[in-house]
């Protein structure tokens, strides 16, 4: 499922556009330490951690969309990273698990 | 009023471990001398409380916007602090006097207009934390509170700066004796590849940085995805243990033709009771770094359950040093979980 399909079906904004960024799978975590351990590769990110270091771990993990949930603000130093590594970025008014719901199509991505 | 700002009001806690970091003298060796180290550094040992303003001009909320604009334009400040015993209510900015005196609400209270939704930073917090805030945020300067949630100073920019060049020149001056006898070690062996990073202590921007190389460094060299990933993982998360449990350190990586070792070796304050560290979901992370994701505790056993080979040996009071081994030649034959 590309970026945008994820930012139809949470009825988001895309913050940071990325070109192809794509997802197969999605993984709900808040806790950098769990996402690192048990994200799975190319699974769409929906925390709502909104800052630099998230974009660490979605590289580390292989993730290229990132879901911020409850219209979070990204700050500018946490879009630039995205930009340069490729990971977009889409902001939504849901909560996580709504945001899961709404992306319930794609399966869930555990390593 | 209708203004979508969203409030984040920061929280942490000073532990008196930052107090005795304060005074701990920079180890420009044990971080090989870089200068860009020592600024982070320098970022990290210095605190919001070293550098802000303690003598704060505040009104009181009942005060009117017509005393507020006085107060400003005496004392040649474009914010003010709207303060009663130490509590900080809100804050009373240009653009709120502007609007006053557009409006004609001058003569109103200062609760009524000022902007109640306050970023604010934290005594005990690292310079570099400020210095990220002040890039993310517009506002020229922030209110500072203490632990108790009480207005102890306000930090501008330009405090921060002054305080920077200032200790920038001692080091400066101190590095200059230094390089007459510094000499370039190499290490030996030829067919390792080895590199090192040096890693600052609550540096959070810059945490995942050497996580990113290695992982990068392994994809050029062609080693198995799903063990670049496991190296990857207990890289970062050895990383983030560094920065945010340690007085700073190095993380070290070894490729040779069998394996892969990384290691993580800080400059203390030591784990007392190593057994317990590396249990799942312990942890002595402040409130600030698990607001951040971080701190769960899972860092020691999530890397413990990536590695093939994991050691781990502290000294309370000096270092704690943490090797994972991974196995290059294993994972061909399918192994590794």
């Amino acid at each position: 499922m590309t970026a945008d399909e994820i930012c139809a079906k949470v009825d988001g904004v895309l913050a940071v556009p990325v070109e192809d960024a794509a997802a197969s799978g999605v993984y709900v975590g808040d806790l950098l330490s769990d996402v690192m351990g048990h994200a799975g590769e190319d699974c769409a990110l929906v925390t709502i951690q909104n800052h630099l270091n998230t974009i660490a771990v979605c590289t580390l993990v292989g993730c290229s969309v990132l879901v911020i949930c409850h219209n979070r603000p990204i700050p500018p130093d946490m879009a630039e990273g995205a930009a340069r590594e490729g990971v977009a970025i889409v902001t939504t008014p849901l909560s996580q698990y709504a945001a899961a719901l709404a992306l319930s199509s794609l399966p869930p991505a555990e390593h | 009023m209708g203004s979508e700002y969203t409030p984040t009001i920061l929280q942490g806690q000073q532990t008196s471990d930052d107090e005795i970091l304060a005074k701990t003298p920079l180890d420009t060796k044990a971080l090989g001398g870089d200068s860009s180290v020592i600024i982070m550094e320098l970022l990290q040992r210095f605190k919001v409380r070293d550098v802000m303003k303690r003598q704060i001009i505040s009104i009181a909320r009942s005060a009117t916007l017509r005393e507020a604009q006085r107060l400003m334009r005496e004392n040649r400040i474009s914010g003010l602090p709207v303060c009663e015993e130490g509590r900080l209510y809100g804050i009373v900015s240009v653009n709120d006097i502007i609007n006053g005196l557009d409006r004609g609400w001058m003569s109103d209270a200062c609760e009524k207009h000022m902007a109640t939704n306050l970023v604010v930073l934290e005594a005990g917090m690292p310079l570099a934390f400020a210095l990220r805030y002040f890039n993310n945020y517009t506002y020229g300067r922030f209110p500072v509170l203490d632990s108790n949630r009480k207005l102890v100073g306000i930090v501008s920019q330009r405090d921060v700066m002054r305080a920077l060049l200032y200790e920038l020149s001692v080091e400066i001056r101190k590095l200059e004796r230094k390089t007459s006898n510094n000499t370039q070690e190499r290490a030996a062996g030829e067919s390792y590849f080895r590199r090192e990073w040096a890693v600052v202590r609550n540096d959070l921007s810059r945490a995942g940085h050497a996580a990113n190389d290695i992982k990068s460094i392994l994809r050029e060299r062609k080693v198995d995805r799903t063990v670049s990933r496991r190296v990857a993982v207990a890289a970062y998360e050895l990383e983030i243990n560094i920065c945010i449990h340690s007085h700073g350190g190095v993380l070290v990586l070894l490729i040779s033709d069998e394996t892969v070792t990384i290691t993580a070796k800080d400059r203390g304050p030591g784990i007392p009771d190593i057994e317990w560290a590396c249990r799942d979901g312990t942890s002595t992370a402040n409130d600030w770094i698990r607001s951040m994701g971080f701190g769960a505790g899972m860092g020691l056993s999530n890397s413990k359950r990536v590695a093939d080979k994991f050691d781990i040996q502290s000294e309370v009071g000096k270092f704690t040093k943490v090797t994972c081994t991974f196995n290059l030649k294993k994972q061909q034959e399918g192994a590794g979980s």
